[in-house]
């Protein structure tokens, strides 16, 4: 008896062609942080050694994503399968240039925290495995932005959260653990608020591919409960971005850690939220996105104010950062509920492109933020407000320097935050949303207060004893100063990154590009 | 099945709730550990329900007989259930060493990071 002919054909499903060598470029950020941080654990009893290779795998990630980015730029979106199973049924990591930019920058900030750290972690740290835990997140957050798939996406957010946790209580202080705790347990329930959306997607499209779930959203409209799954998602990634008002964590935590730790997490963990978001309010589920600006907008504009006048209220200049941090969510929250495209300004770049224009230059800003209040302690023996002063006496380079960021954090021209705030009031006035563009703009001002005040305290306020601060290396200069020049870059050369994260919102808005890259035959 | 199942994933979420709102870290521990598993059983749900059929290919054939278990539930609680299990593990090793470290397991009472006696900034030059 023959065995019956099959029913399906296997070729349709499997790929049968070798993948192009240029497609493992979407996968190799991953692969490389985890194969390294691998490395780096066998590595912990040779401190120098495996610091070393830490920071050159950096630069190596930091070049990965360079290409990477550049593939993007001139290519539109890449995919890679998993298991030769073609999508929706392979895992599936696509890479658009929202992702792409976003993984490019965060490796830039990693580095540039990796370098510090050689100074900030010392060998007890280091032993505790500072190096190979901060590979494993670069892993994740890597992940996060390049995975096409939605439960991966849950996959790489545990992945950065666990080896988050690792990070924050590095020195096993009461401080940290207090704050970990708290961490910890708010940042798990908001990954498990995001794995229940996930079930119910699954319950309403029988898949998880982004692309076949941005497909196939028209047409399950009325019938599935997709209103219901936004708020989810939304209520799930504002926990993790830290919006108003879920964001009583970060505050309560991110002054506790080592200074490099709160530099990365300030810098990357929270945009992670951020992306997420924008991945499924404007791309997956773009109608509900819309119908729920209106509570983004309030929870952006609340976000925006409380952050600033937490800040305002802070004399720990960590925890002051920590509410910087919070009001930079609120103004890319903003970008999210303006949408599209709005007005004319370089080009019509809508709140979308300012949201991820104002993340990209907040990743580098709050990073660079951080390791200055590092420096800034080191030079002033303390973070607490009241008892710093004659910083600008010490050393005109670090105030100038100093200067730059907090300029470019109140949003002030010329530097890196003025484009995306100048496009978000913009979008905000165009549509009509006067009070939104009002919340940006005060919230501008109640942060130029609060770091007019910490200028004034810190550097122009002489100094209550005089103090000789313990010699600076490069390795505390060097990043600092790279990222400070990445600000004064955004800032006078704009045009190229405003293309570019003007095209990345176009591709959100219509992801034909992003569906064709995943379904090369058109989606079944 | 459907039904019964789902009423049982909203009691276990209503219980998880209520364990979370608790300010004894213990409670919260508890409350994790029950969220997780109606999680898992959510998404056990959200896929298809049947009664013994395992999602095994027969012989000579190479597609799944009709009415078999849906097998990417299965996978994605296998995921889940290990990222869960091993967050539990390290929660519950953070939380006794807060309550060793802080003395107490009151969360009302852990303001290590934020003391309530925080200075404020200075308010003159």
């Amino acid at each position: 008896m023959a065995a019956p002919t099959s029913a399906v054909d296997l070729s349709a499903a499997l790929i049968t062609a070798p993948v192009p060598i240029g497609h493992w470029l979407a996968v190799l950020p991953v692969v490389h942080c985890i194969a390294l941080g691998a490395v780096l654990l066998m590595l912990r009893a040779y401190p120098r050694l495996q610091a070393g290779l830490a920071i050159a795998g950096l630069a190596g990630l930091v070049l990965i994503d360079a290409a990477l980015l550049a593939k993007v730029a001139a290519e539109g979106p890449l995919t890679m399968v998993m298991g030769r199973w073609l999508p929706p049924f392979g895992i599936a990591f696509t890479v658009d240039l929202l992702g792409a930019l976003l993984a490019f920058t965060s490796a830039l900030a990693a580095l540039a925290g990796g370098i510090y750290a050689l100074a900030d972690i010392g060998e007890s740290g280091r032993r505790y495995g500072f190096f190979p835990l901060l590979m494993l997140l670069m892993a994740g957050v890597s992940g996060a932005f390049l995975t096409g798939d939605v439960f991966n996406l849950y996959v790489w957010f545990e992945v950065l959260l666990i080896s988050s946790f690792g990070l924050i209580i590095l020195g096993s202080e009461r401080e940290q653990i207090d704050g970990a705790l708290k961490y910890a347990v708010l940042n798990l329930i908001a990954t498990t608020l995001f794995l229940i959306g996930v079930g119910i997607l699954y319950a309403a499209f029988g898949t998880l591919n982004m692309a076949d779930i941005a497909a196939r959203a028209g047409d399950l409209r009325g019938t599935a409960p997709l209103m219901t799954l936004a708020s989810l998602f939304l209520l799930a990634f504002a926990m993790k971005a830290a919006a108003f008002p879920v964001n009583f964590w970060l505050p309560a935590t991110y002054h506790t850690p080592r200074i490099v730790v709160s530099a990365l997490f300030a810098g990357l963990l929270t945009k992670v939220g951020i992306y997420a978001l924008i991945r499924v309010m404007v791309m997956l589920l773009p109608v509900e996105g819309k119908e729920l600006s209106l509570v983004i907008a309030l929870a952006a504009a609340a976000t925006i104010i409380v952050g600033a006048l937490g800040a305002l209220a802070e004399n720990d200049i960590r925890r002051l950062f920590g509410y910087i941090v919070i009001s930079g969510i609120g103004n890319m929250l903003a970008g999210v509920a303006l949408g599209g495209p709005g007005g004319d300004l370089v080009g019509g770049i809508g709140g979308i492109g300012g949201a991820v224009f104002y993340a990209l230059h907040s990743m580098v800003l709050m990073t660079a933020l951080y390791l200055a209040a590092g420096e800034i302690a080191r030079r002033g023996g303390g973070f607490a407000l009241s008892d710093l002063g004659g910083l600008y006496r010490q050393s005109g380079g670090f105030t100038a320097l100093s200067l730059v960021l907090f300029l470019a954090a109140c949003g002030l021209p010329p530097f890196s935050g003025f484009w995306p705030k100048v496009i978000l009031v913009k979008a905000a006035l165009d549509l009509g949303a006067g009070w939104l563009a009002a919340a940006i703009l005060a919230g501008g001002f109640l942060t130029t207060i609060a770091f007019g005040r910490l200028f004034l305290l810190a550097y122009w306020r002489p100094a209550p004893v005089v103090r000789t601060p313990s010699k600076a290396g490069w390795r505390t200069g060097l990043p600092l100063a790279a990222l400070t020049a990445l600000v004064i870059g955004f800032g006078i050369l704009p045009e190229r990154l405003l293309a570019l994260s003007q095209s990345a919102a176009a591709g959100l808005a219509d992801p034909q590009a992003y569906l064709h890259s995943v379904f090369p035959g058109g989606v079944q | 099945m459907e039904p019964l199942l789902s009423i049982l994933v909203g009691l276990f979420f209503a219980a998880a709730i209520y364990l979370l709102l608790s300010k004894f870290t213990i409670r919260i521990m508890l409350g994790i550990a029950i969220l997780g598993n109606s999680v898992n059983l959510l998404l056990f749900t959200s896929g298809r329900l049947t009664r013994e059929v395992p999602p095994i290919i027969p012989a000579g054939l190479d597609s799944l007989p009709a009415g078999a278990a849906n097998p990417l539930p299965q996978a994605l609680i296998l995921t889940a259930i290990v990222i869960s299990f091993s967050f539990l593990a390290f929660l519950l090793v953070l939380t006794y060493r807060a309550y060793q470290d802080l003395g107490t397991d009151d969360t009302s009472q852990m303001r290590a990071a934020e003391p309530d006696d925080r200075p404020l900034p200075p308010l003159g030059y």
